[in-house]
């Protein structure tokens, strides 16, 4: 007598229906990029090319879609550079308020989103700056920067301070040291950090509203649209950039298969 | 850079080194001068400061207070980079990026000077792994690691080569291996090499001068025979050996000979080989030096002889075997006797007297912590 076994049927049909539960609106945005829609993108009317070809046709969907990627390039790169360096600091060396800054990066991480795009807003109110896209980099260079340190940092933790000493042994000065040692070393985490801080910047709609005064990004072109009816337009950008996104994961792993077959095949 | 880098070794003297960590002084007014071309280690246990001295001399660490000179230039204000200095790093330290060929070139990179894969390729030769050149640090065996370390060092011809406890990360058979290889390169390339290691054994092994160090500071210093045969300081005699100890007051003392009494018997060693002829001293004696013997030996001035006792653990070490001799009123000794004829010389339990000759005893400038008036 065979035993009936949970775990052969029920898990996978488990890990099926979540699966199904997380893909069906990423499909279905998919799907609907293609749709022959006339005002609103809701109701199947036949299959085109249009939407794909012709997208910056629909007034500010690119220009939105050019905001926000402006704004997630200059912030990720400042918080990437900035963060990498804090990170370096905090897990090298001991100094004043060692403890009190690394308290002070886990509050973005803590607070929510909402008080912290208000709290911002007022902010530049009472600088008297004018919202738009330096406000919003700098709101997103804020709230970004915490999750670089904290990624950075965990690689920081794994390198064996005798590297960099056996670089400076070996007739290298500090700075050789860094970009020889150290920076080759760290890039993986580095790279995950700004990847990480690209999509959360990319996407990040609270803090946005807050800050961005006139100025549109995608995220927010995309709830301004959705109460007379998203055009699909933003369905083909929606659909671009999860494609990029999962193109590149694929890549990263084909990469690092290879590398590893390499090194073994030695 | 121009520093100039020369082939050969260099003397190096340290001069009234401090170096205070907060908290506590982790070296204490060091002063130690190695010869060119000597292969000297540093011995000691951990938390002596022998570490702390070899990140001085590499610049990885500044001293409080001192002078460290190489060659007679002091270079205690120079950056690590700026000295020609290389070191063995204890975990290798090898950069896990770069190929077993790019670590060994790196210095030679790094000083701008000609042909660096060509010398990385001879420096990995050297140490016969040539063939591994284009494998990854994390490929290789923890001895090939090892030497990969060493030819990373040697290839930059540095006037002074630290080594921090390079084979502690090695089994025993290939840390015999290694120390005799090692010490063949050292011989070869004629350079000063400066061995940190708390493993006594490999110490005595391999370096011409072995520096005894203890809480920050030099307890003794010198070949290794010299220091085992007449250890100045109770902490030398533990850490290098085991020995047979015995305190008490001086009874009688001239330029010939010093005896105690220890707990009524008479212990005498020679007034030379004392260094300490007043008050209350220790007398040892290394365990191999001493005899047993089945029948009470004629008295005689130039034996101490003690006993009879039961023989009370025999332990076989190969070679030889230690044996653990209870005496009534004088407390446990311990006797090596080689086994020669057969093993064990005598059975367990066995009633024999212990004897060793008075030139043998060593006298110490102090006693041994913790165990007083007892062996």
């Amino acid at each position: 007598m065979t035993r009936f076994s949970l775990g052969k049927y029920l898990l996978p049909t488990y890990v099926f229906l979540t699966f199904l539960f997380l893909m069906v609106p990423i499909g279905y945005t998919f799907v609907f990029s293609f749709n022959d829609s006339i005002k609103s993108n809701i109701i199947w009317r036949g299959f085109t090319l249009d939407n794909w070809l012709n997208v910056c046709d629909q007034a500010d969907v690119c220009g939105a879609f050019g905001n926000s990627l402006l704004v997630a390039v200059t912030a990720t790169t400042v918080s990437t550079v900035l963060g990498t360096m804090i990170a370096i600091a905090l897990v090298r060396y001991r100094f004043k308020f060692r403890s009190a800054t690394n308290l002070l990066l886990f509050l973005p991480l803590a607070t929510p989103e909402v008080v912290m795009g208000a709290g911002l807003a007022a902010q530049f109110l009472d600088f008297g700056w004018t919202k738009g896209l330096t406000t919003v980099i700098i709101a997103h260079v804020m709230f970004t920067l915490s999750f670089v340190v904290v990624t950075v940092k965990a690689r920081v933790a794994t390198l064996d301070p005798a590297l960099e000493e056996a670089g400076r042994d070996l007739y290298a000065s500090p700075m050789q040291v860094f970009w020889k040692i150290t920076f080759p070393l760290l890039l993986p985490g580095i790279l995950s950090a700004a990847m990480l801080a690209f999509a959360l910047s990319f996407d990040d709609f609270i803090i946005t509203q807050f800050n961005s005064g006139s100025v549109d990004t995608f995220p927010k072109f995309v709830y301004t649209a959705a109460a007379r009816g998203i055009p699909p337009e933003a369905n083909v950008v929606g659909s671009f950039v999860f494609i990029v996104a999962i193109a590149i994961v694929i890549a990263v792993q084909v990469r690092s298969a290879m590398k590893k077959r390499k090194l073994l095949s030695k | 850079m121009a520093t100039e880098f020369i082939a050969r070794g260099q003397d190096l003297e340290l001069k009234g080194i401090r170096k205070e960590f907060p908290g506590f002084v982790a070296v204490d007014n060091l002063d130690l001068k190695i010869p060119a071309g000597e292969f000297f280690a540093l011995l000691g246990p951990s938390g002596c400061g022998k570490t702390t001295t070899l990140r001085m001399i590499a610049g990885l660490e500044s001293p409080s207070k001192g002078e460290i000179l190489l060659g007679g230039k002091d270079i205690a204000g120079m950056k690590p980079h700026e000295r020609p200095v290389n070191t063995v790093f204890q975990n290798y330290a090898l950069f896990p990026h770069m190929s077993v060929l790019e670590n060994v070139a790196f210095g030679i990179r790094q000083r701008k000077l000609t042909e660096p894969l060509a010398k990385a390729e001879k420096a990995l030769a050297m140490v016969e792994l040539e063939h591994l050149a284009q494998r990854r640090p994390q490929q290789l065996s923890g001895g090939q690691q090892q030497r990969v370390a060493l030819a990373r060092a040697l290839v930059n011809r540095p006037s002074l080569l630290l080594l921090d406890e390079p084979l502690g990360a090695l089994d025993l058979k290939l840390r015999r291996q290694m120390q005799i290889e090692l010490k063949a390169i050292q011989m070869e390339v004629g350079l000063t090499f400066l061995h940190v290691t708390h493993d006594q054994e490999e110490a005595m092994d391999m370096a011409d001068t072995v520096a005894v160090m203890n809480q920050g500071h030099i307890e003794q210093l010198g070949a290794p025979e010299v220091l085992y045969d007449r250890p100045k300081t109770a902490f030398v005699a533990k850490f290098l050996g085991q020995s047979n100890m015995f305190i008490g007051k001086v009874t009688e003392t001239n330029s010939e000979t010093t005896s105690i009494e220890y707990k009524g018997k008479k212990i005498t060693g020679l007034t030379k080989r004392s260094e300490k002829v007043t008050g209350v001293i220790a007398i040892g004696v290394r365990p191999e030096k001493t005899n047993f013997h089945e029948t009470e030996p004629v008295s005689d001035p130039g034996l101490n002889i003690l006993g009879p006792g039961e023989i009370t653990d025999i332990r076989f070490t190969g070679v030889s075997n230690q044996y653990q001799i209870d005496i009534p009123g004088i407390g446990v000794m311990t006797v090596f006797a080689q086994n020669v004829g057969r093993s064990p010389v005598v059975e367990l339990g066995a009633q024999v007297y212990v004897s060793w000759k008075i030139e043998h005893s060593f006298g110490l400038s102090d006693l041994p912590s913790g165990v007083e008036e007892d062996n």
